[in-house]
């Protein structure tokens, strides 16, 4: 099996106080839907932030495609789905997306292009015109995936891409998510809800920064013989208490 | 760094703005509508007003320019654009020249519009002309651009931003010699009018007013201007860090 992401003893302490993450050693497959599974709180959002770059490692290593996590050669490669909304509330939908297709280093006419494209993906071809400002928070969060799909990105690092989001559309984006891993793009999701962690190829249960399982959701509910992630993660927090 | 991102960056902004038209008409109302309220203000001494507007020409772009450029960087800083930029291939001069760009069209925008009223409607004589004038106003609002993307990053909510206007722009309002002229100001306070940029941009100005020739003075004015808004640019540009301490 391919690994897009090796992460080393990765400790994090925040503001010099806050262990967020405490010697953490996981492999992340190429080609699959990661799941970092955890109550809030837990240490996921530090992780993924240490995976796009955007946070200093100061003990441990992060190796993404054979870079160092943060090297400007990821830059083109990795796309990242923020927990806040990150777009321009005063602009419209396609002015945000035309933006960041630009200085993602698209042309004008690439950019128009990949507008219409992740639009239709995430079902938003109806608002293309609208300002941000006067869409729901569903709808702003749609806008905010479709940033992350802009391009034909290796790696698509996405922190709580569901949250506020209807069933319907939810079970929309899983199979998106589905979809792209299906044609080898790699998706690390970060997600609080247990019963999403099931629509994972492979899962990071995570708490108190510490990782607690690493496994398909199949071999985990098999070794800890339970019927859902929930009961899982229930069962593994009582056996390291 | 890619002169493309750049101009998007500064298109970008500068759509925001279209979209913001309460802040384009204050930008472009407040100065003419400030100036021609002085104006009244000093309708028995008009010789004094005659003075005072060139300076506040090159006063009213920078403090604007810092007030808007601080806020809506800091919007940046805090809404979480920034972040997903600094994973993209992208240059923090692209994003800092950007805004650089997109504002120092609206100062040349809101510099033109209150030097005409200035200039035509209140009768105010300048001997420099009006180009002069207008490139002093423009280099000011190009400082107040740089100071403003520099001090954002030293607030955490856009209150505290504005709290920086007191912080930084009125010492330099108080001792740039708007009020009393320098030398009879005490000597500190002459030091520090010293090293402060205002003070060099209210001198452009009062150059353009007595003198219709370009003098050396106003060089060395507008140089320093230059100077100090390339300097806060480059503090600006490493305050962004592509990676954050942990």
């Amino acid at each position: 099996m391919a690994i897009a992401i090796v992460i080393k003893n990765l400790s994090v302490t925040l503001g010099g106080q806050v262990k967020a993450l405490k010697n953490v050693s996981i492999e992340i497959p190429v080609g699959k839907t990661t799941g970092v599974i955890g109550p809030s709180g837990a240490g996921k959002t530090t992780l993924i932030r240490a995976i796009v770059g955007r946070l200093q490692i100061p003990a441990g290593a992060i190796v993404i495609f054979d870079q160092l996590a943060g090297s400007p050669e990821l830059r083109s490669t990795v796309t990242y789905m923020t927990q806040e909304l990150s777009v321009y509330p005063d602009l419209t939908v396609k002015e945000n997306l035309i933006y960041f297709a630009r200085m993602s280093g698209q042309s004008v006419p690439d950019s128009k292009a990949t507008v219409a494209r992740v639009l239709e993906t995430v079902d938003m071809s109806d608002k293309t015109n609208s300002l941000i400002n006067d869409l729901s928070g569903g709808q702003k969060q749609r806008v905010s995936l479709a940033i992350a799909l802009i391009g034909s990105p290796k790696l698509m690092v996405l922190d709580e891409p569901t949250v506020g989001l209807d069933p319907v559309l939810r079970d929309k984006l899983w199979k998106l998510f589905a979809k792209l891993a299906s044609q080898g793009t790699t998706l690390v999701i970060s997600s609080h809800s247990m019963d999403e962690a099931q629509r994972c190829d492979d899962l990071v249960l995570i708490r108190d920064g510490k990782v607690i399982a690493h496994s398909s959701p199949k071999e985990l509910l098999e070794r800890t013989q339970t019927k859902s992630v929930e009961q899982s993660f229930l069962k593994l927090v009582g056996g390291t208490k | 760094m890619s002169p493309l991102k750049t101009i998007a960056t500064s298109g970008r902004v500068l759509k925001q703005l279209k979209h913001d038209p309460r802040t384009l008409a204050l930008l472009f109302v407040i100065p003419p509508v400030l100036m021609t309220i002085l104006k009244y203000v000093f309708s028995g001494e008009p010789r004094t007003f005659d003075s005072l507007a060139p300076m506040l020409l090159g006063i009213f772009p920078m403090v604007m320019m810092f007030l808007i450029t601080s806020i809506a960087t800091l919007r940046e800083r805090r809404s979480g654009t920034l972040d997903r930029l600094m994973t993209m291939p992208v240059s923090k001069l692209d994003f800092i020249l950007g805004y650089a760009l997109a504002f120092s069209l609206v100062a040349v925008l809101q510099a033109t519009i209150t030097s005409f009223v200035m200039l035509r409607l209140l009768d105010v004589s300048v001997l420099g002309g009006t180009i002069a004038t207008v490139i002093g106003a423009v280099l000011s609002a190009l400082l107040g651009t740089a100071l403003g993307l520099f001090t954002s990053a030293f607030a955490t909510s856009e209150f505290q931003a504005v709290q920086f206007m007191p912080a930084i722009i009125f010492p330099q309002l108080l001792v740039c010699g708007l009020f009393v002229a320098r030398t009879q100001m005490a000597r500190p306070l002459q030091w520090l009018a010293d090293v402060l940029p205002l003070t060099y941009s209210v001198d452009a100005m009062k150059q353009v007013t007595t003198h219709s020739n370009w003098t050396y003075l106003h060089t060395r004015d507008l140089i320093v201007v230059v100077g100090f808004t390339l300097v806060a640019l480059m503090l600006g540009s490493i305050t962004i860090r592509r990676q954050e301490k942990a």
